[in-house]
Parts: C-alpha cells; sequence; structure tokens
C-alpha cells in the first residue's frame, strides 16, 4: 500500500490485466455430476455409514443361509418358545471359546410352562464351517455347509425359537431376503410409472398433465390400507409363496407411484425453463431428445434419493401386510410373517423375543431414511 | 470525533481454503457514504457482512477488528456477544439485499415485517409502531402507506418492494446503513429514483451507509469515499473525486475502460441503408390471455407486443431497449419461431441477399429446422444455458448432431474452431461447464449458437449477468464475430448505454410498443420521447460532473397516462409512429 498526496491509497502489487479468460475459474468443479455427488456425500457421516450398512445387507442377501445356524423352517418339537441363549467364552473362569450350555426343558408345575433349564456343567463348544441342514446358497447351489452352528445334542437359539420351536435369528436373516427385495421391486414399479407419467405430465402440460393430476389425486385419496387389503385379497390363495411376493410387490409399487410422478413434475417444471433446455429447443431437438438428453439426467439424481426416501414405505407396507395375514403366506418367512406370531398381547408379555423381528425393520428403514437424507443433501453440489 | 465504523485488517476465509478477503481496512465517519467497488468474487459482499456477523457458517474469521462507535459507544463488533450483536443488527446497523424478490416474507403483509423492527428493538406498542411505519412508507415515497401496509410483497413491483426493504431498514433509525447491491436486480429508470431516495433519506437523518456496488456510475453519484477491491484485496481507497477522475491503479482504470457510457457529446449519423434486409417483422403483436379467479369476470388479456413493425438489414445491428416487461424478449421469440404472433402479424427472413422471404410465422415442420439452421439464440444467463451434466464437446456438438451434420470427428473439429473463435483453448472441450467463470459461459453459449453457422444470432440480454470488465470483453466479441462471419444480430437489452456501442438502430420500447426508433448517436443527440430521455438520464454515468437528472427521469418514467400531451397514450387512443426526421420515428401525436 502506498499514499498519495491526495489522501488516497494504492496497492503496489503487481497487477496483470489481462487475468487470462484460459484459466479455469473453478477447477474443483470440473467433473462429472456424480464424482461431484460423491465428494459432498463422503462428508455425510451417517448417511455414508448407512449407505454402506445398506450395501452389505444386500450383498449377504443371497448367501444368509450360510450365516444362519438352521434353515428358515427347521423345527426342533422340544424346545418350542425356547427364550434367548448366551454365547459364553469362560467357562469357571478359564477361556474355553465360544461355548453353549446345553438345555433341559422341564415342566412347570405352577404357570403351566416349559421351562429351560441350562447344564453348566457342560459347556459344549460351538462348531464352525460345519454341516447342517441343506439350503441353496445364492438360490443355485445346493450345500449344508453353515459358518457356525450347535455341537451334537445342544441347541443355538440366539434369539429365542417361536411357536414352532424354529430359530428366530436363522429365521431374521431368511426374512430379510424376501423383507428387503419387496421394496427393490415395488420402487421398480412405482419408478417407470412415476418417471413415465411424471415427466409427461410435466414437458407436455395441459390437457395431459390436468387429466394425471386428477388420477393422481384420485390415488391419493383412497384409503390406503383397506385398498392393499383388498388388493392382497384379491391374490388367489393357491398361488404359491413366489407368485405372491410378486404380486404383493407389484401392488406396493402402483400404489406408490403418484408421490413419485409428482416430484417428478415438478422437477420437469422447474427444469424446463432452464435457458439450456430453452436453448435445445431452440437448435431443433424433439421433445424426446429434450426430455432424454436434457431433462433425465439433470433430475435423475433427485429421483434416487426420492426412491431410497420410498423404499422403508414398502418395507413398511409389506410388514404390515403380513403382520395383518394378508401379504405372504407360509411357508414363505418374512419380517411381517414373522411379526404375524406376536399379534396377541399374551405372546408378548410371556415370550418377549417372538416380537425381535421388529428390530431390523426399525434399523433398515432408519438406515434408508438416513442414505436418503444424506443423497438428498448432496445433490446440489454447486453451490458454493 | 472517532470515525463511526473502522475496519482494521479484515481476513475472512472459506473453510481451508485461500483467504476471501485479505488485510481489508477501511473507515467511515458518520454521514459519508462509502462504496465498496468490484466484481462477483471480488470480497466485497463477505466484507460487509462480517460487518453484521452474517457470514456463512463455512467462513472464518482470520484476523482484524471491526470498530463501531454509534449513539450508544465504542463497541468491536468482532468480540462482542451474540446477544448483544442482535441488538446492533437492525437497530444500530441495518443491511439492504441485492433481491428485492427474495428478501421480503411471501406470507407476511408488508407492513407487519416493517414493523417488526420496532417491535423487536423499541419494545413499542402495536398503534406507535404503525404510526411510525405509516411515516416511513410515505418517506421513501409510496403513495398510498395505508395501502401499502395491508399489501403483500408479490402485489408491489420490483422497485417498490426495494422501497419497502429501504423502509424496513430506516425505520429503526440506525446510524449505519449497509446497502448490498440495491439496485443491480432493478431497471435503469427505477435505479436511478431509488438512487435518488437513499439520497434523500441519508441527508435527512444523517446516517452513514456503505454501499456495495459493481457499477462505478453509480459510485459517482452517491459515495465521497470508495475502496476498489479485487481478488478480496484492496486496489485503491480514498475521497471518490481524484479516484473518478483520475484512475491510478490500472484496475480501477480497467473499469473505468469497461463501464458502458453514453457519450458526452453525441452527433448524429446516417441511418444504415435499408435496402437487403434479413429480418422483416410487420405488425407484429402478441396477446396473452389470463384467466382470472373469478369466473364471472371476463379473462384477462395481455398485450406483450403490438403493432411492431422493425427492419433488421444483413450485417447490422438492431437493439430493442426497454424495461422487464416492455416486451422485448416476446418481440424476439417471435422473431426465432419459438411463438406465433397473433393474426395479421408477418415476419419474414431471407437467408441469402436477395432470396425468397422464409415467412417465420407460418412455418411447418420441416421449414422449421431449416430456419433453425439460420437462426440462433445466445441467453442471458450464462449460469444456466449450459447443461451442468454435459462436457463442453457435447454441448458444443449438439446442435450438429440434432440437424444430423457431419461426422464425430467432424463435429469435434468444428467445435475446436469455435473455441478458438471465441477465444478460448481447444483444450476446455473435455471440461464441464461449471468449472468455468460466467464470462467464460457466455463465450460457450455464443460458441454453441454459432456452430450451425447461422446468419442471424438472436441476443437476450447477453451481459445483463455479468460484470462491467467481463461485458466489455464479451461485446468486444460480438462485434468482432459479426464483422468477421457477416452475421445481423437482434440485440435485446434493457440498457441503452449497453447497446450504444454495438447497435446500428435502437428501438425503445415501452408498454408492447415501439415509442421511439433510431441510429444510437442519433437518439443521445436528439432524444424526443420523454421515455427516451428518462432513459438516457437515469444512466448512471462514472463522472461526477454528469449526476443523474432526477427530474428528467421522473418525467419519462412514471405512466404512459402522465406523458407530456404529444406523447400520452391511454388504453384506447394510441399515437403513431411518425417520423421526424430521416431515420428516427417516435411516437407521438404530429
Amino acid at each position: 500500500m502506498r499514499q498519495l498526496p491526495d489522501g488516497r491509497f494504492v496497492d503496489e502489487a503487481p497487477y496483470d490485466p489481462q487475468a487470462s479468460i484460459q484459466t479455469l475459474e473453478r477447477r474443483d468443479l470440473d467433473a462429472p455430476n456424480w464424482v461431484l455427488i460423491w465428494r459432498k456425500f463422503k462428508t455425510h457421516r451417517l448417511g455414508l455409514v448407512s449407505g454402506i450398512f445398506l450395501l452389505t445387507a444386500y450383498l449377504l442377501l443371497p448367501f444368509v443361509g450360510f450365516f444362519a445356524p438352521y434353515t428358515a423352517n427347521e423345527r426342533d418339537e422340544e424346545r418350542l418358545y425356547a427364550p434367548p441363549q448366551a454365547i459364553h467364552w469362560f467357562h469357571e473362569g478359564e477361556f474355553v471359546g465360544p461355548f453353549v450350555y446345553p438345555t433341559t426343558a422341564e415342566a412347570d408345575l405352577e404357570t403351566f410352562q416349559w421351562k429351560f433349564v441350562p447344564d453348566t456343567t457342560r459347556p459344549m463348544p460351538l462348531e464352525f464351517f460345519c454341516r447342517a441342514g441343506s439350503y441353496r446358497l445364492a438360490g443355485l447351489i445346493e450345500t449344508d455347509m453353515h459358518l457356525f452352528c450347535a455341537p451334537e445334542g445342544a441347541t443355538i437359539f440366539i434369539l429365542g425359537s417361536d411357536r414352532l420351536g424354529r430359530d428366530v435369528f436363522s429365521r431374521i436373516l431368511y426374512g430379510a431376503q424376501l423383507s428387503l427385495t419387496v421394496g427393490l421391486i415395488g420402487i421398480a414399479v412405482s419408478f417407470s410409472l412415476g418417471i413415465l407419467l411424471g415427466s409427461i405430465a410435466g414437458y407436455f402440460g395441459g390437457t395431459t398433465d390436468w387429466i394425471i393430476n386428477r388420477v393422481i389425486e384420485i390415488l391419493r385419496s383412497l384409503p390406503e390400507l383397506p385398498l392393499w387389503l383388498a388388493l392382497s385379497a384379491a391374490v388367489p390363495s393357491n398361488w404359491g409363496p413366489v407368485a405372491v411376493f410378486f404380486i404383493i410387490s407389484i401392488i406396493l409399487g402402483i400404489l406408490d407411484w403418484p408421490g413419485l410422478a409428482r416430484s417428478v413434475r415438478a422437477k420437469f417444471l422447474a427444469l424446463r425453463e432452464e435457458e439450456y433446455v430453452r436453448a435445445a429447443e431452440m437448435m431443433g431437438a424433439t421433445s424426446g431428445r429434450v426430455i432424454r438428453k436434457h431433462l433425465l439426467p439433470n433430475f435423475m439424481s433427485h429421483l434416487i434419493a426420492s426412491a431410497t426416501l420410498s423404499i422403508p414405505a414398502m418395507i413398511l407396507g409389506e410388514t404390515a401386510l403380513s403382520f395383518l395375514g394378508l401379504g405372504l403366506r407360509a411357508p414363505a418367512v418374512s419380517w411381517g410373517v414373522m411379526l404375524n406370531d406376536a399379534q396377541n398381547l399374551a405372546s408378548i408379555e410371556i415370550y418377549p423375543w417372538t416380537a425381535i423381528p421388529m428390530i431390523p425393520i426399525i434399523i433398515v428403514v432408519l438406515a434408508f431414511n438416513f442414505l436418503g437424507d444424506g443423497l438428498r443433501d448432496s445433490l446440489d453440489p454447486y453451490e458454493h | 470525533m472517532a470515525p463511526l465504523l473502522t475496519v482494521e485488517n479484515l481476513t475472512i476465509a472459506f473453510g481451508k481454503g485461500e483467504p476471501v478477503v485479505r488485510d481489508v481496512s477501511f473507515e467511515l465517519n458518520r454521514g459519508e457514504t462509502l462504496a465498496l467497488v468490484g466484481e462477483s468474487g471480488s470480497g466485497k459482499t463477505v466484507t460487509c457482512r462480517a460487518v453484521l456477523r452474517i457470514l456463512p457458517r463455512a467462513a472464518r474469521f482470520l484476523s482484524g477488528r471491526i470498530l463501531f462507535d454509534g449513539d450508544e459507544g465504542p463497541l468491536a463488533l468482532n468480540e462482542i456477544s451474540e446477544r448483544r450483536m442482535r441488538h446492533v443488527r437492525g437497530n444500530l446497523i441495518s443491511m439492504i439485499f441485492q433481491e428485492p424478490m427474495r428478501s421480503l416474507s411471501p406470507l407476511h403483509r408488508i407492513g407487519n415485517q416493517v414493523a417488526e423492527v420496532l417491535w423487536l428493538h423499541r419494545g413499542m406498542s402495536e398503534r406507535e409502531a404503525k404510526r411510525e411505519v405509516l411515516d416511513t412508507f410515505h418517506r421513501v415515497g409510496f403513495p398510498d402507506p395505508e395501502r401499502t401496509w395491508r399489501s403483500y410483497p408479490f402485489e408491489l413491483s420490483g422497485g417498490m418492494r426495494q422501497r419497502a426493504m429501504i423502509a424496513m431498514a430506516m425505520v429503526a433509525r440506525p446510524d449505519l446503513l449497509i446497502a448490498d447491491e440495491p439496485t443491480t436486480a432493478l431497471d435503469v429508470t427505477t435505479q436511478a429514483q431509488v438512487l435518488g431516495l437513499i439520497k434523500d433519506l441519508q441527508r435527512d437523518t444523517g446516517m452513514a451507509m456503505i454501499l456495495v456496488t459493481h457499477d462505478l456510475g453509480v459510485v459517482a453519484n452517491m459515495a465521497e469515499n470508495v475502496v476498489v477491491m479485487y481478488r478480496g484485496r484492496v486496489m485503491e481507497e480514498g475521497p471518490a473525486e481524484p479516484i473518478l477522475k483520475d484512475p491510478v491503479h490500472p484496475y480501477t482504470r480497467q473499469l473505468f475502460q469497461a463501464a458502458p457510457a453514453i457519450p458526452a457529446t453525441p452527433h448524429p449519423v446516417e441511418p444504415p441503408p435499408e435496402d437487403d434486409l434479413i429480418l422483416q417483422m410487420r405488425n407484429v403483436s402478441k396477446t396473452y390471455t389470463l384467466r382470472t379467479r373469478n369466473p364471472w369476470k371476463p379473462d384477462m388479456e395481455i398485450r406483450a407486443c403490438r403493432g411492431i413493425d422493425l427492419n433488421l438489414p444483413r450485417g447490422t445491428t438492431l437493439a430493442i431497449v426497454g424495461e422487464s416487461g416492455s416486451g422485448k424478449t416476446t418481440a424476439a421469440r417471435i422473431a426465432l419461431a419459438a411463438e406465433p404472433p397473433d393474426p395479421g402479424g408477418e415476419v419474414l427472413f431471407r437467408p441469402e441477399p436477395g432470396s425468397e422471404p422464409i415467412a417465420v410465422h407460418a412455418l411447418n415442420r420441416a421449414a422449421r429446422v431449416a430456419f433453425q439452421r439460420e437462426a440462433q439464440m445466445v441467453f442471458q444467463d450464462p449460469y444456466s444455458s449450459l447443461s451442468p451434466r454435459m462436457r463442453i464437446e457435447d454441448a458444443l456438438t449438439e446442435p450438429l448432431d440434432i440437424h444430423g451434420i457431419g461426422t464425430r470427428a467432424e463435429r469435434r473439429e468444428r467445435a475446436a474452431r469455435m473455441l478458438k473463435l471465441v477465444g478460448l483453448n481447444a483444450d476446455m472441450l473435455k471440461r464441464y461447464p461449471h468449472a468455468f467463470s460466467g464470462g467464460q459461459r457466455q463465450r460457450l453459449s455464443i460458441a454453441r449458437a454459432l456452430m450451425l453457422d447461422p446468419s442471424l444470432l438472436v441476443c437476450d440480454e447477453p451481459t445483463s449477468a455479468l460484470d462491467v470488465s467481463v461485458q466489455d470483453q464479451i461485446l468486444t466479441l460480438l462485434e468482432d464475430i459479426r464483422d468477421r462471419m457477416n452475421l445481423s444480430y437482434l440485440f435485446i437489452s434493457h440498457d441503452l448505454a449497453v447497446v450504444a456501442r454495438i447497435a446500428d438502430e435502437v428501438a425503445v420500447m415501452r408498454q408492447g410498443l415501439v415509442v421511439e426508433q433510431a441510429p444510437p448517436e442519433t437518439l443521445f443527440y436528439n432524444p424526443k420521447h420523454p421515455y427516451t430521455k428518462a432513459l438516457i438520464a437515469a444512466h448512471p454515468t462514472p463522472d461526477i460532473e454528469r449526476p443523474i437528472n432526477l427530474k428528467l427521469v421522473a418525467l419519462g418514467a412514471g405512466a404512459p397516462e402522465t406523458w407530456d400531451e404529444p406523447f400520452r397514450f391511454t388504453d384506447t387512443v394510441i399515437p403513431s409512429l411518425v417520423e421526424v426526421e430521416p431515420g428516427h420515428k417516435v411516437r407521438c401525436h404530429a
């Protein structure tokens, strides 16, 4: 800084008036959109953790049979409603490794309940990479290899057993296969319907827009639960569990698309005003091209975020239907089907572990919400 | 007496990045105005927000002191508690923001929003506060304060909203007013009136002001002291007069050269010959029907354009100048066949000299595609005119792809050539648009418009979102391209001074009508219409000797019913466009 006689200050550092038009102003933003989104998403700790958790969960789905000590419908007639069993490491102050105490069932003549008394003198170490009930790995390879199983003469009910003496822990793992995928199939259906109808409404406007909007409003005004009930009651009862599963996911998807279509339409209306869309129209691009090349890519990320946020609704929907006995039916295993057993208060009071499938539902729904939240926050990576 | 505000060695950075404000110091005395001048990204807004401590969360205050010595004794603004700071905001120091559209809450009546300050800081009763607010409304020039009290922001125009913002900032009689580009979003005539108002209020109340602006013309009209900033640093600082008369720092000089100016001593020129017309608009009108809420009332008709006759000779530039809502953009869209004119209107386009004219107002699908190769558009907002998902290469080759011209390699080769033409490097083809500055992006969208080798380019305010120095570069580029490629421009602008250098002929529009039309020099030399006079008078020139003439502005900027008798028009009686001298037409009763 230099002071001139008239009282003003002038900076003395060298100044280049041609501060080049060739230099990039924001070199950090020179990347495809998804890289920028990922960069921002990484800083959203909760969303990142949830994303990793969900990714791992989905990747493990085909292999749950390996991690479950029992198969889904394997029964132990001796041990109905067995309470959760602890895995111990130390026996009388001595390290043994993971083991269980064998239990024997005794009738309690005062309450007329079975009591399972552990025999704490005989530690029985768990077996690893052992052979037990056979299942299909990834639905293809038949095998009977398990990560761990109960030793001969003992049981391993980590989360207890249910009314028929089936292992709750193993069934939760198997149930995840259906409960988690129902959301994906449902969202695929609702996604395609929502994008198609939402973009038609948003791009063409006028009468088309009016009709689609009224359909959306009518669909949204229908009470959801009775409609689900009616639609699932219409599924023939002689269909196999897989067919029922698909129908249920499609029903959930069909009832979910209006919300998505609305957000697609709103986004379309906003993006249509962007000048690059106008520019493409002035260049002579057809509407199809404008939608495909300019509109869809630019709001796909928004769609993925809103889809992530509506998967939990699907999972809860399946659970609700199955809980009421109208969704999936035994022998299919889902979290909702399992909770069906926990319908009366008395059984929850006496056998609280039958309600444990609620916990994975809560965790998964929360994880999806955190993930969706994180995605939504990182969608606009261009803000300063 | 100690200065009212002292800022010493202020340094602020965002996150872990380089400081965006570096070592800024200035002083401001009671009753004086300090102008912070600079381009976007120069740190001027961050500096004045630091005074009120309303910086974004990522901002880090690295060093410096901010001392405020108001009526309540000295305060170190960067040290006092958040609680005391709340007492300062709105009460001792208040702020006017740039966007009048966004700085008022749409859910509250104007009166309640303005009175809130009095309830919060003065603990006034509702009645007293209302009286005070109505008084302020009157002072900032609302004709009917009671009605303004009851209005919602959307009922007011941009200029009126900015007046309401000023009332809100003034009502608690602060010691210091910070105005962050208070007039940038306004039309020239409204800007002149708002600036005049701020100046009057300042004289009456004796408050000091920090005026943030990028326009040296505004500085010349308003400020006693100037701080010129560039990239977070002070380039030149001191009293306004010597700086404006004889800038020393090369950056300040550059700003002066770039500022669009209306020549001080214009002389008339011959209008360009009109024998080879590339575009002809004959009797073009456009009416929109707006359905009213009330089913018993007839639909409202909005006449965006009324009987426009314009001729664009090949190789020249015709500029349409007018405020927002004057119908200039509608006229441009009709010229590009983006919208059909009302029946009876004709738009004729001749791609080659002497060829059969194409009737643009009645194109079929195939003819439209052919027409689009000849006529392209450059858009206003460089930040939204390029899709963020497409690499520059894809964006530039898209027009060729749509029209199926050339192979991939040929397209890419042409894109590289166009980039060079607009002054950018060919290796930028692989980049994404968000890496570029506003000026670079405007170059890119010019390059895209040129890809199809058009003969007519419609420029819709291509420089109004850019900094002054960048605007200057873009205008030079456009002139250069026009002469090299024999292009013809239809140039839309709200600023007469901007088009002065590029246009061969200017049509001034107001309420859908052309009110005066002539070459720019003739307009400046001999403006006839009160609205043109107002536009010229309202333009702030960076020359302390030529202040804004508010009287002329007031005469012309009002409703057309208030104009002088020969020019007045009402809903039913509209004077016709009369040629007063060769090439100079005025809408008046001859």
